[in-house]
């Protein structure tokens, strides 16, 4: 079943309903509580950023979300049905922190890759990689390989991948973390503008608190050892659509970052470590 | 910008590549001129009975018998094999017996690969076939080529089905075969295993299965870890079906005149040394053609180059 072909109902279900999710890891040190109690929705076409220091389980919670993994107990549902179920019925698209393109394929070859392997033809196939191609800003390196590209544009072809099945849910694993500052900001704003112009929700992980800021409708706090949520901050920032890079001067932005560090400190273990303030 | 500057690159670096390979020519030249040289360099100052260490002679004898000039053995070539009328020239001898024996390894090659593919596919496919297998196949290559080649003889000689009636050259191509799979399923299997983890993710967050991702991801990935595979397997099938036409005698070959010739080395020594001259280049041609395959599948081999 496509997103389409649902009927228009009057109660919105929640891209992601995450409800009691535990999950422990067996290590050789015995059981490691990786995730507990985290109760969670995201709202069809929201922003949502998990933020938190190094071991805190943000990443875990998304590949739950993502069916890469599976929780210990708690359900996880995307857009109403199961998370393995929406896997199969390719209803996310994922980006994560190294662009993982294919060397061996042109950058229009890896946009190509999902919509290939589901078997939609070549004239199709084109047309949407030629539109992916423009959304992203590389309409004249389709052709090249990725080792003609630098980190930023790689990461760039990563999330016109990401978005070559139109998914209404986009998952997003510290996307820009391997960026330097500069290209991180540019490609910031420019994934805002492209979560409005294809309207998905985005579950983002980051360890960056302006990055969250600046992304997120809500900023989902997480605190470690075990990994829950302490918090979730909303964003008094007008719409994530609407925002540009002179929001990183105004005083409303500032205030949210101080919201959510806040938000952070507030937890009772040892604080925030591995999160940069930057 | 800088990613104009980033996309301009690598012409150039394909223009010091082909300097890099023109050196690559010089030095290998060089290399056969320094072998040359040491040669008669040895025959000249070297004792003539060799160096005797105990029962053991180190260093060979300098007569002509055992050493001919260089130029004598370049001059035999050109000469006739023997001296009866109408004798084709050594050189052209020779050529024809390493064309037999290359349509013979390569054959051996061919089945080879397929083979050493088609058992790499298994134990990636299967944790367990792995572990049972792979013992096997290393052991396989410590089997005495020169035991299992008649064997192998006497095996084929009695297949017969229907029209299709075992020939003497078949069982020298099993023996080629038998040493080429192994540096392929080798060479394969860690090629099929060697996918960074985050593209066997994504084709999981993709829900395809082991074929699709086998065409996607793995075979693309074990092209770097097939090319030198094959090379190998090429140089190997040269080796096993020169080993193998002498142990079955199969005649025609370049395995056929090395050991006719080396009979005749006391009145004609040069030309006991034409047909391994034929078979060092046999090896090179044919480790050299794989080298074309890489060609074809350069772009396969672009994670070689950043990674």
């Amino acid at each position: 079943m496509t997103p389409t072909s649902t009927p228009i109902s009057t109660t919105i279900t929640s891209a992601v309903s995450a409800r009691g999710v535990d999950k422990t890891f067996s290590t050789k040190q015995g059981e490691v509580v990786a995730l507990s109690g985290i109760d969670l929705d995201v709202a069809p076409g929201e922003f949502i950023s998990l933020i938190g220091p190094s071991g805190c389980g943000k990443s875990t919670l998304l590949r739950i979300i993502a069916d890469l993994d599976s929780p210990t107990s708690g359900t996880v549902e995307v857009f109403g049905t199961s998370a393995h179920q929406a896997r199969l019925d390719q209803r996310y698209g994922i980006a994560f922190q190294q662009a993982g393109l294919l060397p061996w394929r042109t950058v229009a070859g890896n946009i190509a890759l999902p919509l290939e392997l589901h078997g939609v033809g070549p004239a199709e196939r084109a047309a949407r990689v030629d539109e992916l191609v423009a959304l992203v800003g590389l309409g004249d390196f389709a052709q090249k390989f990725p080792d003609q590209l630098s980190g930023g544009m790689q990461q760039r072809v990563a999330i016109a991948r990401a978005l070559a099945e139109k998914p209404a849910l986009l998952l997003m694993d510290e996307p820009f973390g391997a960026l330097d500052e500069m290209t991180r900001e540019y490609m910031q704003t420019e994934l805002l503008r492209i979560a409005a112009e294809t309207g998905a929700a985005v579950v983002f992980v980051t360890h960056s608190i302006p990055e969250a800021v600046y992304l997120s409708d809500r900023v989902v706090v997480m605190s470690p050892r075990p990994g829950r949520i302490a918090d979730i901050v909303p964003m008094r920032l007008g719409r994530a659509a609407d925002r540009a890079d002179d929001l990183r001067e105004d005083g409303a932005f500032f205030e949210m970052i101080t919201a959510v560090r806040e938000a952070l400190h507030g937890t009772p273990v040892s604080g925030p470590r591995g999160v940069e303030t930057r | 910008m800088t990613d104009a500057a980033i996309a301009l690159t690598p012409p150039r670096r394909r223009a010091r590549d082909r300097g890099a390979r023109l050196r690559l020519w010089g030095y290998g030249l060089l290399g056969i001129l320094l072998l040359a040289v040491g040669w008669e360099l040895y025959k000249a100052i070297g004792p003539a009975d060799g160096v005797v260490i105990g029962d053991a002679r180190v260093l060979p004898r300098t007569s002509d018998l055992a050493m001919p000039h260089v130029w004598e053995m370049a001059t035999r070539l050109l000469e006739p094999v023997t001296r009866a009328e109408g004798a084709r020239p050594l050189w052209l001898e020779i050529v024809l017996a390493a064309a037999l024996t290359l349509g013979i390894a390569a054959a051996g090659w061919v089945v080879g690969v397929v083979v050493g593919i088609a058992l790499a596919l298994v134990m990636q496919r299967w944790r367990l076939a792995e572990s049972a297998m792979l013992p096997w196949i290393v052991l396989s290559q410590t089997v005495p080529l020169i035991a299992f080649a008649p064997l192998v003889r006497s095996w084929g000689s009695r297949i017969e089905i229907g029209a299709f009636e075992w020939q003497d050259w078949m069982s020298v191509a099993v023996i080629a075969s038998y040493l080429a799979f192994f540096p392929v399923a080798v060479g394969a299997l860690r090629g099929l295993q060697a996918p960074d983890a985050i593209h066997l993710e994504l084709l999981r967050t993709y829900s395809v299965g082991w074929w699709a991702t086998l065409r996607s991801v793995r075979l693309p990935a074990a092209v770097p870890y097939l090319l030198p595979a094959l090379r190998l397997a090429a140089a190997n099938a040269v080796v096993g079906a020169i080993v193998a036409e002498v142990s079955t005698g199969l005649q025609g070959g370049i395995g056929r005149l090395i050991i006719q010739y080396a009979g005749q080395a006391s009145g004609d020594p040069a030309k006991a040394w034409a047909p391994i001259a034929g078979a060092v280049a046999l090896g090179l041609i044919a480790a050299g053609s794989v080298a074309i395959l890489g060609l074809i599948f350069r772009n396969y081999r672009r994670a070689e180059a950043t990674q």
